[in-house]
């Protein structure tokens, strides 16, 4: 009946959706943002340790979800480990792009391979009430990078 | 409520579907299963088309103009007032005021009851199954400083309104008006409104009902049950969107100052001032939604056709089919069991998010509503904060599909084991 949901709900998105990684508190972290999706009662909160020289050391989050939004966290938080805040940015963006089209034709250079790993959420690029589901994590994580408290998927 | 004394002509479900040309679609390849009419009904034949033959043929603006085309529009806007009045067995159609929606006719009576003829001190009481139309424009009102309280009536573990909360929260007198559902939109959970009416009436209370959801699925005599505001909406009846009613006692419209300003709503005008039309003109400042309300005449002649005790007695048959298929569902939460239900079915599978499960069932050509449907503190109340997918049925509504989505459910839940 559902076969055809194997493209959006491909076994990395469930696998991650049901056991997310990095599912907890950072007490000393550096920045934190609260990530909220009103619509649909996604509710988030990220942490993040930076490094000496500014690099992303840790992530981790916890919260609420559907499984995409939940793996889309729970992959992120394991992609930007080790990256700048610039380019962990710039993989919100692409993100974001493969959500809402499905292709990200400038995902090459230094992130590509994690582009690749995140490539299962571009399934939701066929379900436009799904899109903000892979997205909310995301925004969440640009906010904190800038110091901002709150991101709304909205 | 008033109770048919007669066996109910049974409705013929199949000739029903036929009215409702929607329903002859396919959504992703499937028959549309179409089981979120809480939210919007879907418009049955006869109503497309007298809002078609309406602009076609007999559209002017009303109460302007003297000439034939206004004159006929206006009747037909009357009409649609008187019908709305008879709908809801009122004395007089000028008790009957058109809006936009619910939430307007709330948000009428919370501006002008509310700021007009409420005394600081005074209080509203609401109950925590309200959609947020019956909730936010009274917590505006608490907090725009006229003094006036807001409190909260609770809801039972069966998802039942308290009645014995309710009794407390009126028994200082300072409670001036009772705003609470006629129908949970995410309980199903029909109130018992001639008792809501003794209780605050006896405690010197007026009286709102929100009729959004029962005014769908019962007859509602608005003289019979007491009350003193009643509303409802034309897009869940079947009618168009764009088109509410607000039913006031004429004695309390006459107290109560206008809500918006404009044309229409004036007896005269100078630069200096303005003196108001008697109700119900008082209160539909500018045009008004001529050809919605024609749309809602001919709803409330489809179901008057049909009959509600006919669409009563079938929506509880389905009821009854629901609660049997929903319940052999494994790993399925049903949210509220009142002993007085409509049909509205919210509930949450134990290994699926409600928007993860409104995905799969969509692929199925089933349409459910996921999500917390305006009721954010119900949701709290009973720790469902991630929300829940609601089924609800309209008088198209099949067995059948109740077992489609029995079904699907099941095969959700093997999905993500």
């Amino acid at each position: 009946m559902f076969d055809d949901l194997r493209d959006l709900y491909q076994e990395v998105i469930l696998d991650h959706g049901r056991k997310p990684r990095n599912f907890r508190r950072i007490e000393d972290a550096d920045r934190s943002a609260r990530g909220d999706n009103p619509m649909c009662g996604d509710r988030m909160e990220l942490w993040l340790k930076l490094s000496p020289e500014g690099r992303i050391a840790d992530a981790a989050f916890q919260g609420r979800g559907c499984a995409i939004s939940m793996a889309s966290a729970s992959l992120m938080t394991e992609t930007v480990k080790g990256k700048t805040p610039e380019q962990a940015k710039e993989m919100g963006e692409k993100v974001r792009t493969l959500a809402m089209t499905g292709t990200c034709p400038a995902c090459d250079g230094a992130i590509a391979e994690d582009m690749e790993r995140l490539a299962p959420l571009s399934g939701v690029h066929e379900f436009p009430s799904r899109v903000k589901c892979a997205t909310l994590a995301w925004h969440t994580l640009k906010a904190a990078l800038e110091g901002a408290k709150e991101a709304s998927s909205e | 409520m008033s109770v048919a004394l007669q066996p109910a002509p049974a409705l013929d479900v199949a000739r029903v579907r036929r009215d409702f040309p929607i329903l002859a679609r396919t959504v992703r390849g499937k028959p549309l299963v179409f089981l979120d009419s809480a939210a919007s009904a879907q418009k049955p034949r006869a109503v497309i088309e007298a809002m078609v033959r309406c602009m076609e043929t007999a559209y002017a603006n009303v109460h302007r103009g003297a000439y034939h085309l206004s004159e006929v529009a206006t009747e037909s806007y009357e009409a649609a007032r008187a019908a709305a009045a008879r709908f809801l067995n009122a004395a007089d159609p000028r008790e009957i005021v058109f809006t936009r929606n619910s939430t307007e006719a709330i948000n009428l009576v919370a501006h002008s009851w509310g700021r007009g003829v409420m005394r600081p001190g005074q209080a509203v009481l609401v109950s925590e199954m309200e959609h947020h139309a019956n909730l936010v424009p009274w917590q505006m009102l608490r907090d725009d400083g006229r003094g006036i309280g807001l409190r909260v009536c609770r809801v039972t573990d069966d998802g039942e309104l308290d009645l014995e909360d309710l009794a407390a929260k009126l028994a200082d007198g300072k409670v001036g008006l009772v705003a609470v559902t006629h129908m949970s939109n995410v309980l199903g959970t029909v109130t018992p409104a001639e008792r809501i009416v003794a209780l605050a009436h006896a405690h010197g209370a007026k009286v709102l009902l929100d009729g959004s959801q029962a005014a769908v699925h019962r007859r509602v005599d608005v003289r019979a049950i007491g009350c003193d505001f009643y509303c409802f909406t034309g897009h869940k009846l079947y009618g168009p969107t764009g088109i509410g009613v607000l039913w006031a006692r004429l004695e309390h419209l006459e107290r109560m100052p206008p809500f918006l300003g404009g044309g229409d709503m004036i007896a005269s005008v100078t630069l200096e001032r303005s003196e108001w039309a008697p109700p119900p003109a008082k209160f539909e400042a500018g045009t008004p939604p001529i050809i919605e309300a024609v749309g809602l005449h001919a709803a409330l002649d489809y179901v008057a056709a049909i009959g509600l005790p006919a669409i009563e007695a079938h929506e509880r048959a389905l009821v009854d089919h629901a609660m049997r298929r929903l319940c052999g569902v494994e790993g399925l939460t049903l949210l509220g069991r009142a002993q007085d239900r409509g049909g509205v079915f919210s509930f949450a599978l134990d290994n699926a998010h409600p928007h993860d499960l409104s995905t799969l069932l969509d692929r199925a050509g089933i349409a459910v509503r996921a999500g917390r449907h305006c009721a954010e503190p119900l949701h709290a109340r009973f720790g469902l904060e991630g929300g829940t997918c609601r089924a609800s049925f309209g008088l198209y509504t099949t067995r059948e599909e109740i077992d489609l989505l029995a079904d699907a459910l099941v095969r959700a839940r093997e999905f993500f084991a």
